[in-house]
């Protein structure tokens, strides 16, 4: 627990008053990171939660499930547009997580997903825990070097999606691509019903 | 993205906020502060390590706070909102009451900038 160091410290301009929050989801390797890391304006940033979860398996002597004790961390970026900043908070894959993510998606107004087509099976678990929290979302697919691509209605399909939810392409590398997708996400955000309720 | 850690860590968090279990206020991850020309004095030492890593010329959010000071945004949440109710931190104020829709149609235009 020591000082910061205020020298790192990037404060918004005094013009900021407003701040958005977008969730990066994804399976375990993804490219969340890498995507967040290139559209931040900062160095990318981490937070870590303790959390107390149940542990699998119960404990024969006393019948009661084990605590356990571990730490959810949440890397996150920052865009200025504007008096605007935009947040974006690549949340964690693992399953053992979804359970939190009541807490991530609060105060988020979508979620980009991304997925890797050498791992769209992985995807299922994800999309599942957006919709659950009824998060306006679209697809991006990372397009990882020497992967395979796949038409998007293949993709489309062995993902399950909505006819409505849009889904696009992206290399998280590169930060005018990942701009791109973030623009599908905002665009579907500001045209869908949940905008207009 | 994890490793395991001891109980301890629960319970200095619980000491950290001094015995407060949740903010006394409606505070998110990416909710913007400013420091207030207040006095600090009479503030415990982690508000003080809060407030002390916040400007009166820009804004952070409570995400970067936490980040900035090694503490879990549950314990900055609570804190920062004991010095909100104190008057040493507030949000930023707009000049205009802008409306949700159009705050996210300026990150639009600014998105497609990057383009």
């Amino acid at each position: 627990m020591g000082s910061a160091n205020l020298s790192e410290v990037a404060y918004l301009p005094g013009t900021v008053t407003r701040s958005v929050k977008l969730l990066v989801a994804g399976h375990f390797g993804a490219g969340k990171t890498t995507f967040v890391g290139s559209v931040s304006e900062i160095r990318p940033l981490r937070t870590e939660e303790p959390i107390t979860e149940a542990s699998v398996g119960v404990d024969d002597l006393a019948g009661l499930p084990r605590k356990t004790s571990t730490t959810v961390a949440m890397d996150f970026g920052r865009r200025t547009f504007g008096g605007v900043a935009l947040y974006l908070f690549g949340t964690p894959g693992q399953q053992r997580f979804l359970p939190m993510w009541d807490e991530l998606a609060r105060g988020a107004v979508g979620a980009l997903v991304l997925v890797d087509t050498r791992r769209l099976d992985h995807s299922d678990e994800i999309l599942s825990a957006v919709e659950k929290r009824g998060l306006p979302y679209t697809v991006a697919v990372n397009e990882f070097d020497g992967a395979r691509r796949y038409p998007a209605e293949e993709i489309r399909q062995a993902l399950d999606l909505a006819p409505s939810t849009p889904l696009t392409v992206c290399d998280a590398r590169d930060q005018a691509s990942s701009a791109k997708a973030l623009i599908v996400l905002v665009e579907h955000l500001t045209s869908g019903p949940e905008m207009l309720a | 993205m994890t490793r395991p850690r001891r109980d301890p860590d629960l319970v200095r968090a619980y000491v950290v906020t001094g015995g407060v279990l949740r903010p006394s206020r409606d505070v998110g991850l990416v909710t913007l502060l400013v420091a207030q020309d207040v006095p600090a004095q009479g503030l415990a030492p982690e508000q003080r390590r809060v407030l002390g890593v916040c400007s009166r010329h820009g804004a952070l959010s409570i995400a970067e706070i936490a980040a900035h000071l090694d503490l879990p945004p549950s314990v900055v949440t609570i804190l920062a909102a004991g010095l909100m109710d104190s008057g040493h931190l507030a949000v930023p104020t707009p000049v205009a009451d802008v409306p949700d829709i159009d705050v996210l149609k300026e990150v639009l235009r600014g998105l497609r900038q990057l383009v």
